[in-house]
């Protein structure tokens, strides 16, 4: 039988992991259909509105998702982690306090309004709402990274007894960690939306919708992936940096570093080896590392070793960071060679399409690596330095815990099912179905190098 | 946690758990009358309308109503962190099992408007089953609170009651709210519910007031105490009024002109108000009944201090947006005009 530790872990993992997914598409799709909203009020063009009312009939749902997983969070810390809010709470609460209070609120009320009262409210009250849901999940995101920053990389604050207490709240919020967490996240999420447009969209296409929109909404997925990729590898070489210098060991674990080394390689594949204390099978680029971390070739990189016992397990963490870094440079080169298609052949070709339809997903793997790179990099530690994750676990018997894992994991099996599958039947519909009825869109003379629409074929490719 | 131990003096954490009162209570309200709604749905194959139109009524609140929930176990969190974690380990399955129920309706409500055809009947079953263990759980859960977390034959009896109890006073509040929302056959069908939901919410509130002060010698005391009990009994006696007064109401329902149909989900709003101050008047200052005051279990003053600055301005931001959302969607509950 698994101890109360290990499956507290597991299922705090699930949680966590399958409740990330929704919000990482849902605070930048907001911010897109904002965008959609605002075009069609100034150009008047209906075809942004039939974008707007897919794509928010989408947003529903995924948001739907976000707010019931979500909600299991804040049950969780009383549940299975007592030592956390008992020993950090006074830093933790707040900051989930304002989560609740500025982002939850304003997301949920006005989204009843964005989704519902569209012939009710005034087009310009319509747009205000969309945006205050925008707003609402990006201070949502701001709050709960402010404090995973702070459990990284903790500052601002002085233990008494063991009990942690606020300094200066502003240190807490601004720790040294959260602007690159922060802002890796919010790019990450941009790219998430991205892809799921274009996937979605291509998916439609495939499928021979002869319309406009699903064009429309390709294009702009693809020209915010293109614009997003290249500067999150440029923020999130800024926040390996700023990892290499506040959680030396986390890096370690990352590249795989066991001794402290000057000049160390960047190694490309390898099995690390937690029993021998080194790497099997290394394929390297010599000194690469170092001169990424330390900006010179001969720069000193902190070994594990450096850490006995008080460094995370290494396996996951540098397959983990090179899964994140592969699916990102991915995701680069398929926003712009699609956008080389549409500038200069001004269509896309249908395998193309295809394989963006097998991205669809691709922002929820590197967002998942992504965040088990930096949440087991943590480990030994709840709180760096502050407390160890085995001192914060609850006294309940293992198998009430193990109850409701499965309790958990059957029901995200189920709605993760539920959840593609609605997806696909959306936009197998909108193939055929108009969203909205209204006059014909104009000529695509305003709209340019949209990928062209076909009516007359079924394949439908632009 | 705290630096002021036992001091009684200290002003902060009443007014924590006076907020806390709140969101629990707005919680209990706006989400009990969804949850309701839920529980109410007719499950014939001909009453698909009918269903579409009661989700209708909820479709732009429900995910606000629900947040309050967030906020009352986060000002639990923020402000009682000892207590938060007394009071769910000990109702650990029970919260598992509510947060499942609460994650079904929750999707159901989106899935069945963009499920294909032949699965909607299945969200509207998965709709009406999680609201039914989330309502059942969470009676469970106020009846071993009240308990004081005690697992003997005699007192998981009472927690059954309680479930059932309060799983018949969110009928009440839900079918009260569709009185005022639907028209037609559908209301009155629905006032026929509101009748039956009443008289065994009712039943409920009688038999929870009766055996609370029975099991528990000092919230006897706190009740029955001369000359105060000549006061206090006044929100049972109001209370009972309360649900004589809307059964009579209900009778008469519906007016020409639609008269009065507003009236029923207001008294039941004062009848939950009352119940639970009932509740918090007999267990105060303890906020784990027998064992823990909220001037043992709160946080750092410097903490509720930051948090209080935050709540006093961002709340009644957040009333008056949701009174806004209310405005916009006031009216009868008309076919769910998605986007």
């Amino acid at each position: 039988m698994l101890d109360t530790l290990l499956l507290s872990r597991i299922q705090f993992a699930a949680n966590i992991s399958f409740h990330i997914l929704f919000p990482t598409i849902t605070i930048a799709l907001c911010w897109i259909l904002v965008f959609f909203k605002l075009r069609f009020d100034f150009t008047s063009d209906p075809v942004w509105m039939r974008a707007y009312r897919f794509w928010v009939k989408v947003f529903a749902l995924t948001f739907a998702l976000g707010v019931v997983s979500g909600i299991t969070m804040s049950f969780q810390f009383g549940t299975n982690w007592p030592g956390y809010m008992e020993t950090v709470g006074n830093i933790a609460g707040p900051l989930l306090g304002y989560e609740v209070l500025t982002a939850f609120f304003l997301e949920a009320t006005f989204l009843g309004i964005m989704l519902f009262g569209i012939k009710r409210v005034p087009s310009k009250v319509h747009t205000f709402s969309a945006l205050m849901v925008a707003i609402g999940t990006t201070l949502s995101a701001f709050w709960i990274l402010a404090l995973n920053s702070w459990m990284q990389t903790p500052t601002g604050h002085e233990m008494r007894d063991g009990v942690a207490h606020a300094v200066s709240w502003m240190e807490i919020i601004f720790n040294p960690s959260f602007p690159y967490r922060l802002t890796h996240m919010l790019l990450a999420s941009g790219l998430t939306a991205a892809f799921f447009v274009c996937g979605i969209s291509a998916y439609r296409i495939l499928k021979g919708d002869p319309k406009l929109a699903p064009r429309l909404a390709l294009k702009t997925g693809l020209i915010v992936a293109a614009i997003l990729a290249p500067i999150q590898a440029f923020v999130g070489d800024a926040h390996g940096l700023n990892t290499f210098k506040y959680q030396p060991q986390k890096i370690a674990a990352m590249e795989g570093v066991w001794e402290t080394e000057d000049g160390a390689p960047l190694l490309l594949f390898a099995i690390p080896n937690e029993e021998t204390r080194s790497n099997d099978f290394a394929i390297g680029i010599p000194k690469l590392a170092s001169l990424i971390l330390t900006h010179k070739p001969d720069g000193k990189i902190l070994g594990l070793n450096e850490f006995p016992n008080d460094h995370p397990p290494v396996a996951p963490m540098f397959f983990g960071f090179r899964i994140m870094v592969g699916m990102g440079v991915l995701m680069l080169i398929t926003a712009w060679t699609g956008c080389y298609f549409l500038y200069r052949k001004k269509t896309l070709p249908t395998a193309y399409l295809k394989w963006l339809v097998v991205m669809t997903f691709a922002g929820w793997v590197a967002t998942l690596a992504g965040w088990y790179v930096t949440e087991i990099g943590r480990q030994p530690w709840l709180v760096t330095g502050i407390l160890r994750t085995a001192d914060a676990v609850t006294p309940i018997a293992p198998k009430n815990v193990a109850l409701s894992l499965a309790l958990y994991l059957t029901t995200y099996a189920v709605l993760m099912w539920a959840y593609i599958h609605t997806l696909k039947r959306m936009a197998l519909k909108a193939v055929t179905v108009e969203e909205f009825e209204t006059a014909e869109p104009r000529a695509h003379g305003n709209l340019p190098n949209v990928p062209k629409a076909k009516v007359d074929t079924s394949g439908g490719v632009a | 946690m705290n630096e002021i131990i036992n001091n009684g003096s200290d002003w902060l954490p009443v007014v924590f758990i006076g907020l806390m009162g709140l969101a629990v209570l707005a919680y209990a309200v706006l989400d009990g009358y969804d949850l309701g709604v839920g529980i109410l749905l007719p499950m014939g194959e001909q009453d698909e309308p009918e269903r579409d139109t009661m989700i209708a009524s909820i479709g732009p609140f429900w995910d606000a109503n629900e947040t309050w929930l967030v906020l009352a176990v986060g000002i639990l969190l923020i402000a009682f962190p000892s207590a938060h974690s007394l009071i769910l380990m000990h109702l650990y399955i029970p919260v598992a099992l509510m947060l499942v129920g609460l994650i079904m309706r929750g999707v159901a409500f989106d899935f069945r408007a963009k499920a294909a055809v032949d699965h909607k009947l299945t969200w509207d079953r998965t709709f009406k089953i999680g609201s039914l263990i989330t309502t059942l759980t969470q009676g469970y859960m106020l009846g071993q609170y009240v308990m004081g977390f005690d697992y003997s034959v005699s007192s998981l009896l009472f927690c059954l009651l309680s479930a059932l109890g309060v799983t018949a006073a969110y009928s009440y509040i839900g079918a009260t709210w569709l009185v005022l929302k639907t028209e037609g056959e559908l209301q009155t069908r629905v006032i026929r519910w509101a009748r039956r939901a009443g008289r065994a919410a009712l039943l409920g509130v009688i038999s929870v007031s009766i055996i609370n002060p029975l099991v528990n010698p000092g919230v006897f005391d706190r009740w029955f105490n001369y000359p105060l009990v000549m006061f206090v009994l006044l929100i049972p006696a109001i209370c009972f009024l309360g649900f004589i007064f809307n059964d009579i109401l209900l009778k008469r329902l519906p007016k020409d002109n639609d008269r009065h149909s507003a009236l029923p989900f207001f008294i039941t709003t004062i009848i939950f108000t009352l119940c639970f101050s009932g509740i918090g008047f007999s267990f105060y200052p303890y906020i784990v009944p027998g064992e823990l005051t909220i001037w043992e279990a709160a946080s750092a003053r410097n903490s509720l201090q930051f948090i209080l600055v935050g709540a006093l301005i961002v709340i009644p931001l957040i009333l008056l947006y949701t009174a806004f959302s209310y405005h916009v969607f006031r009216g009868k509950a008309t076919q769910l005009d998605y986007h």
